[in-house]
């Protein structure tokens, strides 16, 4: 079914980073003449010039260090031997790479390093993927004359992390790890510790690295030459022998790897250099956390069931189908045709979202389809195509790169989206300023070389009223980037809107009492918005999971047109998308009112094109969305659903609600890898394929379409298309696809962004952010650059309207919740995999004062109650929140975390609101029941 | 009024000055602490004045003990009549060094009784290019041991734009630094801090005439721990400066808007290499950084910087003061001015001798220094700190200068020259060179991080060896690489002090051989 992909995997490394400058020089490398911009190493030059001059702390992910002394190059007219890393090109600068003089210095070096290492090479589990090895080789080096000397050949391993080991007895003190540690990822867990012959790499201080400060992001992994940091799957498997380059099935980031196989055994997940959204890097999810898909919970096989009370019965996929179909048609038959419908995953490729939404809309003739991403970010969707005229973020991830204030609201780059979080780091490490809106003092507050210049540290559900405060700062102070507004908005909505905001009502000063936040704050924070050259804004679930959802997302594109902050490098209003293909799954179509790219099911031509091209009758009429669904199946209207890799009866909000309405239906069919909490409720289930095992494509938070490829056959036998298909075709509906690669141009016949993307083309480019089209054959990194896709800039008036959850006196804390680093959303991965050792449940965070007022100290367990439900955790004293507010995460299902939040919800697109439920807490003796 | 001038410099505090002090002031005698003269062999050297400028007569080597019977006298042994008639001080030209000794060093009053401010005052009258051009003209190099030229590094610094520091926001505070290396780490060096002890006002007034002349707002003075003496009137001479105006904002009621603080190192020696000085300052491991850039073009912090040592800076005032073209008329071929010596190790008057270079080696040890203390012969004299090359007894004629001492495979450094006499072992002195480098490298680059323990490792097999020409042959190599492969001078020059010895004195490095020939004799005797 698939035709096999070859893909070339750039494995050069250029030994030093790209230099930026737009003018070149010409250098002489070996007598051979190269063009590079000012700036660039000898040694990169020299790379390009086709010679490798020898390295060993060098590498082009990293700032040039000069400590190896391997790349030592002659240079025509200068005494020395300059290190090639460290040297710029100059204008008709000779260079020679290999005179007998080097090659005798790099013997010379070679001989000292080999003179205080094991000589185990062929035992050694880096054997065959060792830089000292192939240096060793490269220079020469036939004999080591030094006799045994001192020597580091006893110092210790370290195997404290789940994933690699540390030994010490192989490390060469380049610092590739410790400027990995810092430069890329920007933890600075690691240090060279003493200094000299003693030097050596110290997690923290001279701690195990499970202990330090290390994140387990695989950098220093990644960067180390040698056996010394080391993936424990290569110790225990051997050096991989083929690749395939592929994308992460995590959060929204969509880093692309390389996965590294051993015929058909995964031994490694590498992050790809040429990764358009994340050029090299990871996190411990992608990198390490992936063990799951082999995890002994997997399902492989069918199952059906007559009812949820009996036995799951393994069966042939074909009686599956059966079994399936004949309930369907049951149910439509006797409960009229929409009585079905169907929830895409935002963690299936593209592909097969698209054939799922077709499936509902074409087989089951019905518009009862909705995702996943309802429950997240589907005021993005709505708030952004109000305002700008698209449903997705405006900026590609390196935009970051160019941007002078960075405005994080609602978001937690560094736990959530790691890889960006580091991106991000490292330009507020180069002096970008930056602004954090979030009730908790999230990691960016104050880390390491990194600290905000403002923290708004809003009450939960107050986003609004400090975003319209902002506005109205930047509005009466006269900051308003007039000629932007004139020439690229809607100037009568402009007008209605800076009436609005200039209200005295959306004042710092009269905000500040509802908001938490200082009006000196929000002043301070406005100007540094708003007096900048490039200012972005980027924000997460903690703006979108609101009763305001909606308005907040246009609230902030108010701010970012009002200042002219939108169509350009290093500005602009950009989601950070929660699941791997969120953006994916909401662009095929799985909104109940909107085919694929957006399009109304009630526009005619839209329609016409799709029904032309399906060869089937659509429905005119938005179907139902998930809490409508829920609804009906409660009153009896709505008896069946295909539930595609999504777990609503753990991660949608009010489970109580979601448990009832499961239960009133007559046939639940769950395509998911594990049983979980909605296949409870199941009468079918579909085993579903990981992401190592599909074929099609993710489109991450960037509009970045990044392909997925098949590194392993699929553990059922039949990718999740196919057996989607195989049941619309027992509906009596025939999807033919003889692979995903046609799926992919079936979209990009029916849509307008996805024109001219097909998988040749992302097989050539790697990958392309949409629109691509004849307009934009590349595809567009960033959006609205000349013009906004709607034509005109829409300002929309967001007046502030306080949630109904309240703090009471029954319940006056507010909960809010959000993520940790080392798990996953509801846990269904991470929790099989060894990542538990940073997270082995869900803790809530407490302020001391409201802590102590209830008896709970540190540690304790506590009961959470709301008026919806309660559930029982352990407590942890943080001062990270301020009083009045708890946090926790909902990554373990016996947490039940969402048994608690309400059925509150976006008043436009019913997102839920997950971010505000009052709540009290009580200790309590009892210990968390498994379930 | 009789005036007594009792030194609080270091090296007489650590034979008793203090005490000589007391003593004096228990009499009911006026006592003014000053520098140390630089005669060092004769302190504590009291001297004492009519008033207090005028001239003062000496006595040498005194002790509290001394004063029990009474005030000083004429008659005693000790006594060495008008001071400044000694020859040791008479044949020396005191640019950098023409106040210590003489005045209370944190005594502004007295700083400027003694031509203090001049330099500054005359070069708040240029404009900033003129001041640069002045210093240019006048040819003064690099005291520290590099000897580049201060004028193009100050022109460098001129050209460069102020910025932020790396890492802040494009409007924050834009910058640009003097740092004064003040990290004075040469074995038989100290000029550095007799200066900072003696005439703290000068480093200070050299910085700000850097300042004014680069356009830099905030200086640095890297001072090593192991001088607490120097740190202390540092700092009470950054207090008065400040008070007096000679510091801060609008110095001299001009626009140049000039600070100084004092950063202390923490005890290692590489931090007295530029750029490894610069990672200390921002707080980092005192590591070596790669060049390029260049601290004038990407220093501390990342913003253009001036790092000039404390005898450079301290040049600049009586530069300005006098005119660059006196300064430049001593001296011969690219070395301009005056050096200041250090004579120590074994020799009979060691101590402070600040002439024009050109002087020979021979000239500083027996002239002045008077030979070897021990008496015996002299065999070497190392020049420029622990990576300088050795001079034997019969190279000692060459001009103490950067060019005619490089063309004998050696180097000024800092101006150290620390005599050795016969009982000296030079494979000693190799294995110690190793040694030293093996205790102070950054361990950042491999050839200095491993091959220093190789070198004593290989020294130790050579002098082990009954067949030393492998050991011998490695070692050469292995300095080689360390020569031409280190990333900073510390790795870089190691080799020399090493190769000086094995090339100069090889027969010290032939202990196997000498055991066997004297083991054949004995087999012979039997």
């Amino acid at each position: 079914m698939n035709k096999p992909i070859e893909i070339a995997i750039e494995d050069l490394d250029l030994g030093t980073p790209a230099a930026l400058s737009e003018s070149t020089v010409t250098v002489h490398i070996d007598g051979k003449a190269v063009d590079v911009p000012a700036g660039t190493s000898i040694m990169r030059a020299a790379s390009l010039a086709g010679t490798q001059i020898p390295k060993l702390c060098a590498t082009d992910s990293l700032d040039a260090h000069g400590s190896c002394r391997l790349c030592l190059v002659e240079v025509e007219g200068r005494k020395g031997t300059p290190a090639s890393c460290t040297t710029p090109c100059q204008e008709g600068m000779s260079v020679k790479t290999q005179t007998p003089r080097l090659d005798k210095l790099r013997k010379g070096v070679m001989e000292l390093y080999i003179s205080d290492h094991p000589l185990d090479c062929l035992t050694c589990s880096a054997n065959g993927d060792c830089e000292l090895q192939d240096m060793a080789g490269v220079v020469g080096l036939r004999s080591v004359r030094y006799e045994e000397g001192s020597n580091h050949l006893d110092a210790g391993k370290d195997n404290s992390n789940p994933y690699f080991s540390f030994d010490a007895s192989k490390c060469i003190v380049c610092s590739r790890c410790v400027r990995a540690c810092s430069e890329v990822q920007g933890t600075f867990a690691l240090t060279i510790a003493a200094r000299g012959f003693e030097s050596k790499v110290s997690p923290s201080e001279e701690n195990a690295f499970l202990d330090s400060e290390c994140v387990s992001c695989g950098a220093c992994v990644q960067a180390c030459p040698t056996a010394t940091l080391q993936e424990k799957q290569v110790i225990d498997l051997g050096v991989p022998t083929r690749k395939v380059k592929t994308t992460c099935a995590y959060c929204g980031v969509g880093c692309s790897f390389v996965a590294e196989l051993r015929g058909d055994e995964l031994v490694r997940m590498v992050p790809d250099k040429q990764g358009g959204a994340n050029a090299g890097h990871s996190c411990v999810k992608g990198r390490f956390a992936w063990g799951y898909a082999t995890h002994s919970d997997r399902i492989t096989r069918p199952m059906v069931r007559e009812t949820t009370d009996s036995e799951w019965r393994e069966v042939e996929w074909p009686e599956a189908i059966a079994f399936a179909a004949d309930r369907f048609k049951a149910i439509q038959q006797k409960h009229g045709i929409d009585a079905l419908g169907g929830i895409t995953s935002s963690r299936c490729t593209n592909e097969e979202v698209y054939v799922v939404q077709k499936m509902v809309r074409a087989s089951l003739q019905t518009n009862n389809v909705d995702t996943c991403a309802r429950v997240c970010h589907s005021p993005t969707g709505y708030g952004l195509k109000q305002t700008f005229g698209t449903s997705a973020g405006t900026q590609d991830f390196a935009s970051v790169q160019q941007a002078d204030v960075i405005m994080v609201i609602g978001a937690n780059p560094t736990d959530a989206h790691p890889v960006f979080g580091s991106r991000m780091k490292r330009r507020l490490r180069e002096g970008a300023k930056l602004i954090v809106i979030d009730p908790r003092s999230i990691d960016l507050v104050k880390s390491p070389h990194i600290k905000a210049t403002s923290h708004l540290q809003l009450q939960p559900g107050t986003n609004v009223a400090v975003v319209n405060a902002l506005a109205h700062v930047i509005a009466t102070e006269g900051w308003i980037d007039e000629a932007f507004v004139q020439e690229r908005c809607d100037v009568a909505s402009f007008n209605a809107w800076r009436r609005f905001i200039s209200l005295p009502e959306n004042s710092p000063e009269n905000l500040a009492e509802i908001s938490g936040v200082a009006a000196e704050t929000i002043r301070e924070a406005a100007a540094t918005y708003a007096k900048a050259g490039n200012s972005a804004i980027y924000y997460g679930l903690g703006v979108t999971e609101h009763s305001q959802g909606s308005t907040m997302v246009m609230a902030m594109a108010n701010l970012a047109m009002a200042t002219g902050n939108i169509g350009r490098d290093g500005v602009g209003i950009n989601p950070l998308r929660g699941q791997n293909n969120v953006q994916g799954a909401c662009d095929m179509g799985s909104f109940p009112h909107e085919f694929s790219g957006y399009r109304h099911v009630s526009d005619e031509t839209a329609r016409e094109q799709f029904t032309a091209l399906w060869g089937v009758d659509l429905r005119e009429e938005p179907g139902m969305r998930i809490p409508n669904m829920l609804d009906a199946a409660i009153s009896g209207n709505f008896r069946g659903m295909y539930i595609q890799g999504e777990d609503i009866a753990q991660s949608d909000p009010n489970s109580q609600h979601v448990a009832a309405a499961l239960s009133a239906m007559d046939c639940v069919v769950v395509q998911d890898l594990f049983l979980n909490e909605t296949s409870k409720f199941a009468h079918v289930f579909l085993p579903g394929t990981s992401f190592l095992e599909k074929d099609g494509t993710f489109t991450n938070a960037e509009r970045r379409i990044n392909r997925v490829r098949p590194v392993v056959p699929p553990a059922s036998g039949l990718a999740e298309w196919e057996v989607t298909c195989a049941l619309s075709e027992a509906m009596g509906y025939t999807m033919d696809y003889a692979n995903a690669s046609e799926i992919m141009d079936e979209i990009a016949a029916l849509t307008p962004t996805f024109a001219g993307v097909s998988f040749d083309l992302l097989d050539e480019r790697g990958s392309i952010q949409w629109p691509c089209n004849e307009q934009a054959p590349e595809g567009t990194p960033i959006m609205h650059a000349q013009r906004f896709v709607r034509g005109e800039g829409q300002f929309v008036t967001t007046p502030y309207v306080p949630t109904d959850e309240r703090s009471t006196r029954k319940f006056p804390l507010l909960l809010t919740t959000g993520r940790i680093l080392s798990q996953y959303n509801v846990g269904a991965q991470t929790r099989r995999t060894d990542n538990t050792v940073w997270h082995a449940e869900d803790i809530l965070e407490i302020h001391e004062a409201d802590a102590e007022l209830r008896g709970v100290a540190d540690g304790d367990w506590i009961e959470v109650a709301s008026r919806a439900g309660s559930t029982r955790m352990r407590a942890h004293i943080s001062d990270d929140i301020p009083a009045g507010v708890v946090y926790t995460t909902f990554h373990h299902p016996v947490s039940g975390t969402n048994v608690i939040t309400t059925d509150n919800s976006d008043w436009a697109t019913n997102c839920p609101e997950y971010k505000v439920t009052a709540v009290e807490i009580r200790p309590s003796s009892a210990i968390a029941v498994g379930m | 009024m009789t005036v007594w001038f009792v030194p609080r410099d270091a090296a007489a505090l650590s034979v008793g000055a203090d005490a000589v002090a007391a003593a004096l002031e228990a009499r009911g005698e006026h006592v003014v602490r000053t520098g140390s003269r630089g005669l060092l062999w004769l302190e504590p050297l009291v001297e004492r004045a009519d008033s207090r400028d005028g001239t003062r007569v000496g006595w040498s080597n005194v002790q509290a003990g001394d004063l029990s019977e009474g005030v000083l006298s004429e008659a005693a042994a000790n006594f060495l009549g008008i001071v400044e008639e000694l020859d040791y001080l008479a044949c020396q030209n005191r640019w950098i060094y023409e106040r210590v000794g003489i005045i209370d060093p944190v005594d502004p009053d007295d700083y400027v009784s003694h031509g203090g401010m001049a330099g500054l005052q005359r070069a708040l009258e240029m404009s900033p290019m003129s001041v640069v051009q002045a210093v240019t003209e006048s040819g003064l190099r690099g005291r520290g041991g590099a000897g580049f030229p201060t004028g193009i590094k100050w022109q460098t610094v001129a050209e460069q734009a102020p910025v932020p520091h790396k890492g802040d926001p494009v409007d924050a505070p834009r910058h640009k630094y003097i740092c004064v290396n003040a990290d004075e780490g040469d074995s038989g060096t100290f000029a550095d801090r007799m200066l900072m002890e003696g005439d703290p006002f000068c480093l200070l007034e050299g910085m700000a005439i850097a300042a004014h002349a680069v356009g830099a707002d905030r200086g640095m003075i890297y001072l090593r721990s192991e001088y607490p003496a120097a740190i202390a009137v540092m700092s009470d001479a950054i207090e008065k400066a400040r008070a007096r105006g000679w510091l801060g904002e609008s110095i001299l009621g001009s626009s140049c808007n000039f600070d100084v603080t004092i950063r202390v190192g923490a005890g290692s020696y590489v931090c007295g290499e530029e750029t490894a000085m610069l990672e200390s300052l921002e707080g980092r491991r005192g590591t070596v950084r790669a060049k390029p850039p260049l601290p004038a073009i990407e220093g501390l912090f990342g913003t253009p910087t001036v790092i000039n040592n404390v005898l450079t800076i301290a040049s600049v005032p009586s530069i300005l003061a006098r005119g660059p073209e006196a300064y430049a008329e001593l001296g011969q071929e690219r070395s301009r001015g005056t050096q200041v010596f250090q004579l120590a190790g074994n020799i009979a008057r060691g101590g402070i001798v600040e002439v024009a270079f050109g002087i020979s080696a021979h000239e500083l040890i027996f002239g002045l220094g008077q030979g070897t203390k021990s008496g015996k012969p002299l065999k070497a004299v190392q020049v420029g700190g622990p990576l300088g090359a050795y001079l034997t007894a019969d190279a000692l004629q060459v001009p103490m200068a950067y060019e005619s001492l490089a063309a004998e495979g050696a180097m000024l450094g800092h101006g150290g020259l620390v005599v050795f006499d016969d009982s000296v072992d030079m494979a000693e002195q190799a294995r110690f060179a190793m040694e030293f480098c093996v205790e102070e490298s950054c361990g950042k680059c491999t050839p200095c991080r491993i091959g220093a323990v190789r070198g004593v490792e290989v020294i130790d097999d050579l002098l082990a060896s009954d067949a030393p020409e492998n050991a011998e042959q490695l070692l050469r190599d292995l300095c080689d690489v360390m020569t031409q492969g280190s990333l900073c001078a510390m790795g870089g020059l190691t080799p020399q002090p090493v190769l000086s010895a094995l090339d100069q004195f090889p027969e010290d490095f032939k202990r196997v051989a000498v055991r066997v020939d004297v083991a054949a004799q004995g087999v012979v005797h039997e």
